[in-house]
């Protein structure tokens, strides 16, 4: 059983669950409690202890179903002949167990020669308890559990028909081919049965055990994946793992910004408390340390030379709003608004569409917007802001307004570029990115779901 | 031989908490008698009123032991939660003692002779005598054990759930000034959430995580049943019909476990017979506890009681 256990383990790391060597151990004692008698209370069991939310109960709970659920080795027998079988089976059963019974139900005429293999004996004798053991068995034997792409289904099939001593039965199908054609029907069809059963244990294993390994493929292609050449079908994923993204920040991030040094007494301040009682210290006061406040502006590119990448960018800085109190944002194309409300009010869904409809997939510049910025926005900015510019420095030759992006750099704490290009082709083409740089704080390349993740921890973590 | 223990135990917290009145589905009583097990913290999970304070108390009052609360809140800290020097007493012991100090250090010829005689008397200060035990304290001291409740973790700070680690795993708390100091007999621990905020990964894996939702029909008739027996059965299964459909629409809060009890006690003290409309309407408030909701279930209502009629019928 216990190897049993660890298989169920990794299978439930697999859909997703976190199980820590630790929890195993208490998952384990808690099985030893409760036994495995009971299938419900096992179930009960196995999710109290290694669950750790609704979603993974729900998850760990299919996963539960799927893993004690062997596959039935299919019967390919008529209906008749199965039902003769069955009624037959507990009349035969006392003399069952010698070689050679294996044809039980059948007329003696079709009695199998003496020293059939055991895999033979147990496909005719049709004990499907027998045959899912064994088949049990021989995955373990063969490590199924190792299973980690569909393309291993094959080898893994036949591994385990090996364990299973398919030559042997070969050997007995080839003897009876020519002693009992009646009989070697029989056991062929048998062994297509048997062939397919033990596909279904290996697909069963597949959905177990490669999930976590596949997942993982996934996510680490997808993080690295150029924002701009995501595919439509990977959209949804990729937004899901931008999500994760900003969730990570936000239990890192979003702790109280005051917090007191237990243990450093504020005496200025407890005196004072305790001028009543003539100072004596009744009333004590701890140092405080203060932090800074995250003042963040955002100012997001939204022209179609960026659309694919905007998507994103605005994904993350709807996360950021929930993340850090004070942050403003701006879009822009050709000229530039302010979104903040529509990230803070609306899901990111509805609030990426309204911002596109209204400023997006125009042609960029960023000089007009730089300007719209300068007229109206300048105020928003003081020494403690960090100014986050998302964009490729496209300006379609107009002319850049370096000279407000000076001044913007001057007003702030850091001015950061987020661009989704790669360094070698700024400067190329209309690209401003040099005559910006100079101004900026940082300049980063950001075209991937991890390189958007660090640039957005490091501007957060400067805060802390 | 276990198996067959294991499973008449479980029956048998099932049929104990029943019999203070609180109706435990299989998993809630499978987590309760696990944690006596393998002693081990139960986390439990829920929407509000599905009755996660309530199974402390039923385990408590089953057991006959003494149940110690801990409320939760943000700003908890360790000196509301854990122990406290009582600093006033010691302050007072010190000037009441004036006199005695300055005889005992009277002997001391000079500065250096009176520190070392201080030393000697120093740890008076900071003994049990000055402690003030907080809740977490007392559940540790409490001779026959206890049922600690934890209520509302998720509202306390990230840092108060370090402080509770070690108390979770290990049944004990370290004290500075007086060492570590361990359960006389481990007591139950009971943590409720409403999941407000996500709970750090080490609190969750010292726990056994329950997660207690709306009950099914059958499981919340009998809940009803065992709180409100003054009510005709067919007036239980309806109402608990009506509400199940309330519980299907988008509500801004859905109702609990607590207010099917609270309506059927209202509508015994109607001394209703069965659900109709205009009677409903009037008592929907004590179910729905916003305008909006009210607002959004009243037009259903009619269709609702007729459904419930009808599951009623089949059921």
């Amino acid at each position: 059983m216990r190897e049993n256990l660890h298989r169920f383990f990794r299978a439930a790391r697999g859909v997703g669950v976190h199980v820590s060597p630790a929890e195993s151990i208490d998952a384990m004692r808690a099985v030893a409690q409760v036994g495995i008698s009971d299938r419900a209370v096992l179930r009960d069991t196995l999710l109290l202890t290694l669950a750790k939310s609704q979603d993974e109960k729900l998850a760990l709970g299919d996963c539960f179903d799927l893993f004690f659920s062997q596959p039935e080795p299919r019967q390919d027998q008529t209906e008749a002949d199965s039902d003769e079988n069955a009624s037959q089976d507990p009349d035969q059963s006392p003399s069952s167990g010698s070689a050679g019974e294996a044809g039980e139900g059948q007329p003696p005429e079709d009695q199998p020669p003496e020293g059939l293999g055991p895999l033979a004996q147990m496909l005719l004798s049709q004990d499907r308890n027998a045959i899912a053991a064994a088949i049990a068995g021989a995955s373990g034997a063969a490590s199924l559990s190792d299973i980690r792409y569909s393309t291993q289904r094959g080898i893994f099939s036949s591994r385990i028909l090996d364990a299973m001593g398919l030559q042997r039965l070969r050997d007995d199908l080839d003897a009876l081919t020519a002693t009992n054609p009646a009989l070697a029907e029989r056991l062929r069809a048998a062994l297509d049965a048997l062939r397919e059963a033990v596909r279904d244990t290996v697909s069963q294993g597949l959905a177990l055990y490669a999930r976590e390994e596949a997942e993982n493929l996934r996510n680490e292609i997808l993080r690295n994946a150029p924002l701009a050449r995501i595919e439509r079908r990977q959209v949804a994923e990729m937004r899901a793992l931008i999500r994760q993204i900003a969730r990570r920040l936000r239990e890192r991030y979003s702790k109280p910004r005051k917090r007191q040094r237990r243990g450093h007494l504020d005496v200025r301040r407890t005196l004072r408390r305790n001028a009543a009682w003539g100072g004596i210290p009744f009333l004590t006061a701890w140092k405080r340390k203060h932090r800074d406040r995250p003042k963040i502006v955002a100012l997001c590119d939204v022209s179609g030379s960026v659309a694919q990448v905007s998507d994103f960018f605005l994904l993350l800085i709807h996360s950021l709003h929930e993340v850090v109190d004070d942050v403003r944002s701006f879009a822009f194309s050709s000229h530039m608004i302010e979104v903040s409300e529509i990230l803070e009010k609306k899901s990111p869904e509805e609030a990426m569409a309204e911002i596109m409809s209204k400023v997006g997939f125009g042609s960029s510049d960023y000089g007009s917007s730089l300007v719209d910025f300068e007229k109206e926005f300048m105020s928003t900015l003081t020494p403690r802001t960090t100014v986050i510019v998302l964009g490729d420095a496209r300006s379609n030759n107009l002319d850049p307004r370096a000279d407000i992006l000076r001044r913007i750099s001057e007003r702030s704490k850091r001015l950061v570029w987020l661009n989704p290009e790669g360094r070698l082709a700024w400067g190329f083409g209309d690209s401003e990115m040099p005559r910006y740089a100079t101004f900026c704080t940082v300049v980063r390349q950001c075209a991937t779901a991890q390189q958007l993740e660090r640039a957005v921890s490091d501007i957060v973590a400067t805060y802390q | 031989m276990a198996d067959q223990k294991a499973s008449t135990s479980i029956e048998a917290v099932q049929s104990g908490l029943a019999a203070q009145g609180y109706i435990a589905s299989r998993q809630i009583a499978t987590a309760v008698y696990l944690s006596q097990q393998i002693e081990k913290p139960i986390l439990v999970e829920g929407p509000a009123g599905v009755g996660k304070t309530e199974l402390a108390k039923a385990i408590a009052a089953w057991r006959g032991m003494k149940m110690i609360r801990l409320q939760c809140y943000e700003g908890l800290d360790e000196a509301k939660a854990l122990y406290e020097w009582k600093y006033a007493k010691q302050l007072l012991y010190t000037q009441i003692l004036k006199d005695k100090l300055g005889e005992v250090l009277g002997g001391a010829q000079t500065l250096d002779a009176a520190l070392e005689q201080l030393h000697d008397f120093g740890d008076v200060f900071f003994s049990k005598e000055f402690v003030e035990p907080r809740p977490l304290l007392q559940a540790l001291e409490q001779p026959g054990g206890c049922v600690l409740l934890i209520d509302e973790i998720d509202k306390s700070d990230a840092e108060f759930e370090s402080l509770l680690l070690e108390i979770l795993s290990d049944f004990q708390v370290t004290i500075p000034e007086l060492g570590t100091v361990s359960a006389i007999t481990p007591p139950t621990v009971i943590l409720t959430s409403n999941s407000e905020r996500d709970l750090g990964d080490a609190l969750k894996r010292r726990c056994l995580h329950l997660h207690i939702g709306f009950p099914e029909q059958r499981l919340e008739e009998r809940i009803v049943e065992s709180r409100v027996p003054g009510i005709s059965q067919a007036l239980r299964r309806q109402m608990v019909g009506f509400i199940h459909e309330i519980r299907s629409l988008d509500l801004k809060k859905l109702p609990s476990v607590s207010e099917t009890i609270d309506w059927a006690r209202v509508l015994v003290l109607l001394q209703a017979t069965e659900l109709d409309t205009e009677m409903v309407k009037d008592t929907l408030n004590v179910l729905l506890k916003y305008e909006a909701d009210i607002e959004a279930a009243s037009p259903q209502v009619t269709t609702f009681i007729a459904k419930a009629a009808r599951s009623n019928v089949f059921g």
